[in-house]
């Protein structure tokens, strides 16, 4: 390979790490409101949500600095209340690989805007969209459900477990099914 | 070009030089500590130069010189080596004993900063934010304690003890014209005495990088005469004012209707969050997200539609309100006096 190609290539490669940090703070409007029908209901087959999967999911799922942003607004928002650091509590554990109502980012953003029956508070109007996605992302990232390369390396205080991105999927704990 | 080359450099001397007043300077001091340190700066600044000075004389003088000619380049010649030994050895001499009277210089100068708080009646306590102040007024009465943010009133002539501590980074604390920098530690306290000795507005400004909006963490020491002081102190106690007109009324319900609640506190009202400013008496300040826009009913409005457009990066979110909506919530924070 000539120099030249060779150092293309390497500053393509760099720019592709960018991604992972992309910051956008605005509203993303343009990918939708987020409002996707909610399941009310506990009972979904297989425990998933059979519906297309949200536009915004893919831009924050992966995403770092959105990662991080959950993190902070899970303990502002105090969901540690109820969720002890994801340990569980009065609401169910975030960090096992049990969903009462699905797995996927969309079904986790819906818990959070509109509740559920036995005692999540819905937080509609109280949180902006875009928080509630970061919020979707960072709790799947408590049972391993987010890639480590973004997922928080680090807490500001005592760590009640191993920082996210060095947790296993709970489903599989790290090991292939 | 020269003359433009010549313009150039003397704008920028003055611009420099404008550096030196003002509201945010270490060399205009207005307190004990800062009149101490713009002392020490002065001085050792002076002695430097001074020092300087002599030492390119020293050098330059041999260049310039004409060499003396000697008839034996290679004989030995005791006494002029003799001559040498003693030229370093006072060298030697002056230099041990001027790092030595310039480090006692700077240790008397320490332990006058250490006394001015000694006898503060005063103690607040100073929680660093990315990237705003928390300001609380300690008082052995607990309806007393006082929570504001961004804007620190003391008394003026009187000493005042400051807590500093943050919550998530390492952050400083500065007000160049009254003491100089300590920084603010999660997990530790550190004490900082300051006093001022005249009433006057004095800015301050984070000094440690602490992300991405540390260039527009300001803060503001407010000094004003015992009297005023109090005044002042008794009425951030209250909690805010009803509403006065039907929009501001309107402002009051959506504030706590949407997510604003879940972050910020007014007092009085169900609002209760803690992670971001306390607004109950948000319009006494002067100044609106720690120094980045004067308050006004436009600047409120500017930031509360966007505050990722004027403070990228900020933690305060966008939150999506209609024309009318956000006019309300403005009108009633305009309220919050
Ligand atoms: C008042 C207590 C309370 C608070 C506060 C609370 N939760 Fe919950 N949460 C619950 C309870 C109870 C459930 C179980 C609901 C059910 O089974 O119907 C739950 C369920 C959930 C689930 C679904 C878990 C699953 O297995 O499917 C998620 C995700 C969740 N909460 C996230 C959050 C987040 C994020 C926050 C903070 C914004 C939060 N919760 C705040 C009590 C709470
Ligand atoms: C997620 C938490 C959060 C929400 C929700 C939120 N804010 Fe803020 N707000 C902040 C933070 C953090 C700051 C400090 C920002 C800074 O200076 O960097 C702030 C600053 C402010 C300030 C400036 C205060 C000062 O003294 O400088 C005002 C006014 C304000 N917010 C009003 C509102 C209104 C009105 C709403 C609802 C539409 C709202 N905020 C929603 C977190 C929030
Ligand atoms: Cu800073």
């Amino acid at each position: 390979m000539r120099p030249g190609t060779a150092m293309l290539l390497f500053a393509l490669l760099t720019l592709a790490a960018c991604q992972r940090e992309e910051r956008d703070t605005r509203p993303q409007n343009s990918l939708g409101s987020g409002e996707q029908p909610t399941p009310v209901t506990t009972l979904e087959p297989g425990g998933q949500r059979a519906s297309a999967s949200d536009n915004k999911a893919a831009s924050f799922e992966a995403n770092a600095f959105h990662l991080s942003e959950g993190k902070r607004l899970f303990s502002w928002f105090n969901c540690s209340g109820c969720h002890a650091n994801g340990g569980g509590g009065m609401g169910p554990a975030l960090m096992d690989q049990k969903w009462l109502y699905g797995s996927s980012i969309e079904s986790i953003h819906a818990t959070i805007r509109d509740g559920r029956p036995k005692g999540m508070p819905s937080f509609r109007d109280k949180i902006p969209d875009d928080q509630i996605w970061e919020l979707a992302a960072f709790v799947r990232s408590l049972s391993g459900n987010a890639p480590s390369s973004a997922a928080p390396q680090r807490n500001d205080d005592m760590m009640p477990h191993p920082s996210e991105n060095r947790l296993p999927d709970a489903a599989t704990l790290g090991k292939s099914p | 070009m020269k003359r433009l080359a010549s313009t150039g450099f003397g704008t920028a001397c003055v611009l420099f030089l404008q550096g030196c007043s003002g509201w945010q300077s270490a060399l205009d001091p207005k307190g004990p500590a800062a009149s101490e340190l713009a002392w020490l700066i002065w001085f050792f600044t002076a002695l430097c130069a001074v020092i300087w000075v002599l030492v390119m004389i020293a050098l330059a003088a041999p260049l310039l010189m004409r060499p003396r000619t000697r008839s034996e380049p290679l004989a030995l010649d005791a006494g002029a080596d003799h001559r040498k030994l003693r030229v370093i050895v006072i060298a030697v001499g002056l230099t041990a004993a001027i790092v030595v009277g310039l480090t006692l210089l700077s240790f008397f100068a320490n332990r006058t900063l250490a006394a001015i708080g000694s006898d503060a009646a005063l103690t607040i306590r100073v929680t660093g934010h990315q990237w705003w102040w928390e300001v609380r007024y300690e008082d052995a009465t607990p309806s007393r304690i006082l929570t504001t943010a961004n804007e620190i009133h003391i008394p003026a002539g009187e000493p005042v003890r400051l807590l500093l501590t943050s919550t998530d980074v390492i952050h400083s604390f500065w007000i160049p014209s009254l003491a100089g920098k300590l920084d603010l530690i999660p997990g530790h306290i550190n004490v900082l005495d300051i006093r001022a000795d005249k009433p006057g507005v004095y800015r301050g400004q984070c000094a440690e990088f602490c992300g991405a909006q540390h260039a527009n963490m300001g803060t503001f020491i407010i000094a004003e005469p015992r009297a005023k002081f109090d005044a002042w102190w008794n009425d951030q106690l209250q909690p805010a004012g009803p509403p006065t007109n039907g929009e501001a009324k309107n402002g009051a319900d959506l504030f706590l209707k949407r997510p604003c609640v879940m972050c910020h506190r007014i007092g009085g009202t169900p609002a209760g969050g803690t992670v971001a400013p306390d607004l109950t008496h948000v319009a006494s300040r002067q100044t609106i997200a720690a120094g980045t826009l004067m308050m006004s009913r436009g600047n409120l409005a500017a930031w509360i539609a966007d505050p990722q457009g004027v403070k990228p990066g900020s933690h305060m979110p966008v939150v999506e309100l209609n024309g009318d909506e956000l006019n309300a919530i403005v009108a009633y924070l305009e309220g919050l006096k």
